[in-house]
């Protein structure tokens, strides 16, 4: 190993990296696209559902009733029917998404209380909305005569704002699946994009060592893997209020060593693929398992055991729960110790393999 | 070994599952050689050299370059070889100037020794106006120069090069040799693989290989008055129809068109051109045939023929 070798190989891939307008481009534009899409867009906060009232008891109360649940923005009550028929037809068709209905004997079942006193029926076919039935149904219908009065605008709101919290909950998790798919991609692809060229029959005639070819190729990527968990972080405070409970500096810990599981496996994929199109194939083969059994899509706790052993290979998993935890619970490195460890093992065993296969002859 | 050769090769073999790429060649380059590889693609020139710059491992044979035991001490003679191939293996991405940069680091020269040598070499291979180009936006020629540069930017000791000008137009194609021999001069060792004669011609020492073995061995020159009287000029009105008799004859192993003449070649010398002209007056054909001095291409048909092909072949 020496030092200026090492410094003549990162100069000469940063170097390479400015003049490689479109992976420059994807470096800061992955997370930027990332951050925006999974904040703003994969929300389960529901508003303006198309639905239907169907006023069967024509009180001044079921009015007021009616009156309040269009104010919650949630449901934009769109058509009158007369009938139940007629919502389940139209529900059918796809032309509603919801309905209120208020039987005749409205004003009775609310002094009564024996029974519900008004129905919101709801399209249970895409989950989104089955998920804002859960919060329709939670609505203060079965309250006491005076309910509608208590019932302000504001109360409504803070009963269905979920938002912020997906965003506090996406965000973390965005910063360990954009190093995934970034820097797996990458390092994979520069090692490999060396020998397709030709540069590596050149360079295994020179003294340089197949440990420093590798260093050199895969540490500058370590700085942009921080660039990027930066850009997250910053875009998560600015658009969506993300908190950092724990220290920043543990953070950024964390986030290095996840870099460098990440890179790993990025020189382990790059031992295996022939061409830049294999290795980019390999990256998202292993890209997909971590975006969905990880946890950042679906709990870890929802999935059957088989998949939970899966779950306990991937780096993601781990990375997941150290940043969440640091982030959102303010808990330190110390009490997630177990999560560093397993990402530690990771490294040394695939790093292990990765070298072993890195050889300096053509055979 | 003698302090005046720079590569000794014995029975040097490498196998690709059954197929024997090189089988068992002995070899030997002085100092100061400009020694050349002469042969058919495939005929085990590239993984030759290959083996002898420590990048492949020998199946079998024993390699000593430069008194570095091969593959051993692979790591050590690297410092002292330049190997250059016939794609060019710099970065496209760098300027010329970081190119030559970057090769100086990697061979561990001091900075203000690689800034004088790269500006020496730039002046030398006509790049110092080049100095700040892409290296991919360069023409063939030049970026054949650039490869040269880096290959000798450390000042090797013996200098290998693959089919170092196949991509190259044939004007390049002489700069580069005038470069080559200049290096000779300064002292280094070159080894060249090539498939064209006039380059094979220019060599010091030429090996021929086919399918793996090597076929001959010698200066240009013996190698062509090894085959005395065996090469004919025929000239006669009809020679398509001789060149169709000539060609199944016993004894005959090439006959080609040279505008209106027949170049023949013979598996021996002697009376072989009395014997021609009597086989072709038999078929009604009248020819006027001499003895020509052999050329290199003679030499490599000669060797590159297979033995069930020769019935009387020369040794």
């Amino acid at each position: 190993m020496q030092l200026r070798r090492l410094g003549s190989i990162i100069v000469k891939e940063l170097r390479q990296l400015r003049r490689d307008r479109l992976t420059f481009a994807m470096i800061i534009g992955i997370p930027t696209m990332q951050l925006v899409l999974f904040g703003y867009a994969i929300n389960l906060d529901v508003r303006h559902l198309t639905a239907a009232v169907v006023d069967q008891a024509q009180t001044a109360r079921s009015r007021e009733l009616i009156a309040d649940l269009a104010a919650t923005d949630v449901v934009r009550l769109g058509h009158v029917f007369q009938s139940p028929q007629q919502v389940d037809e139209a529900l059918r068709a796809g032309e509603i998404s919801a309905a209120l209905v208020i039987p005749p004997d409205f004003e009775t079942r609310l002094e009564r209380r024996d029974r519900p006193a008004a129905q919101i029926i709801v399209d249970g076919s895409e989950q989104v909305i089955q998920a804002a039935a859960r919060q329709l149904a939670a609505f203060p219908v079965y309250a006491d005569v005076g309910w509608t009065a208590r019932t302000n605008g504001i109360e409504v709101v803070n009963f269905y704002n979920p938002q912020r919290r997906a965003a506090v909950n996406t965000v973390p998790g965005l910063v360990g699946v954009i190093l995934t798919m970034t820097m797996v991609l990458f390092t994979a692809i520069a090692l490999v994009r060396e020998r397709e060229r030709g540069n590596l029959e050149m360079l295994i005639a020179t003294p340089v060592s197949p440990w420093e070819l590798t260093l050199g190729k895969v540490l500058p990527f370590v700085g942009i893997g921080l660039l990027q968990v930066t850009i997250v972080l910053l875009l998560g405070d600015v658009l969506f209020d993300v908190p950092l409970r724990g220290s920043l500096l543990e953070l950024y810990a964390a986030a290095l060593v996840f870099i460098v599981a990440s890179l790993s496996l990025g020189v382990f994929l790059s031992t295996l693929a022939n061409s830049q199109f294999q290795a980019m194939q390999m990256a998202f083969f292993t890209f997909l398992p971590q975006i969905l059994l990880s946890g950042f899509m679906f709990p870890y706790a929802g999935m059957p055991v088989p998949a939970q052993y899966v779950a306990e290979i991937l780096p993601l998993t781990h990375f997941l729960r150290l940043i969440r935890g640091i982030m959102l619970r303010g808990a330190t490195l110390g009490e997630l110790w177990p999560s560093l460890a397993a990402l530690g093992v990771f490294i040394a065993i695939v790093l292990g393999i990765a070298v072993s296969r890195v050889h300096k002859s053509l055979d | 070994m003698s302090d005046d050769v720079a590569i000794r090769a014995t029975g040097l073999t490498k196998r690709f599952g059954a197929l024997a790429a090189v089988d068992g060649v002995d070899l030997t380059v002085r100092r100061r050689e400009v020694y050349g590889f002469l042969g058919p693609n495939g005929s085990g020139k590239s993984t030759t050299i290959r083996m002898l710059c420590g990048l492949l491992r020998p199946t079998a044979g024993e390699i000593d370059v430069l008194g570095y035991r091969i593959p051993r001490d692979a790591e050590a003679l690297k410092r002292r070889i330049g190997y250059m191939t016939q794609r060019f293996t710099l970065y496209e991405d760098l300027t010329v100037g970081e190119n030559l940069d970057f090769l100086a680091a990697v061979h561990e020269l001091p900075r203000a020794a690689a800034r004088t040598r790269i500006a020496e070499l730039l002046e030398r291979f006509r790049l110092a106006d080049r100095h700040g180009q892409l290296a991919g936006t360069l023409s063939g020629g030049q970026k054949q120069r650039l490869a040269l540069a880096g290959t000798v930017l450390h000042k090797p000791d013996l200098l290998f090069l693959d089919e170092p000008t196949s991509a190259v137009d044939p004007q390049s194609r002489r700069e580069f040799w005038e470069s080559l021999f200049e290096l000779a001069d300064t002292g280094t060792t070159l080894l060249v693989s090539t498939h064209y004669m006039d380059e094979a011609e220019r060599c010091t020492r030429l090996a021929i290989l086919d399918r793996g073995r090597m076929v001959a061995d010698g200066t240009p020159r013996d190698l062509m008055t090894n085959l005395p009287g065996r090469t004919l000029l025929v000239e006669t009105r009809e020679p398509r129809e001789a060149q169709r008799l000539l060609a199944g004859t016993p004894g005959i192993i090439a006959v080609a068109q040279i505008g209106n003449s027949l170049r023949v070649l013979a598996t021996e010398g002697a009376d072989f051109d009395r014997r021609v002209i009597e086989h072709l007056r038999a078929a009604g054909i009248e020819a006027h045939v001499q003895p020509i001095a052999a050329n290199l291409e003679d030499v490599f048909v000669v060797a590159t023929t297979a033995p069930a092909e020769r019935p009387h072949a020369a040794a």
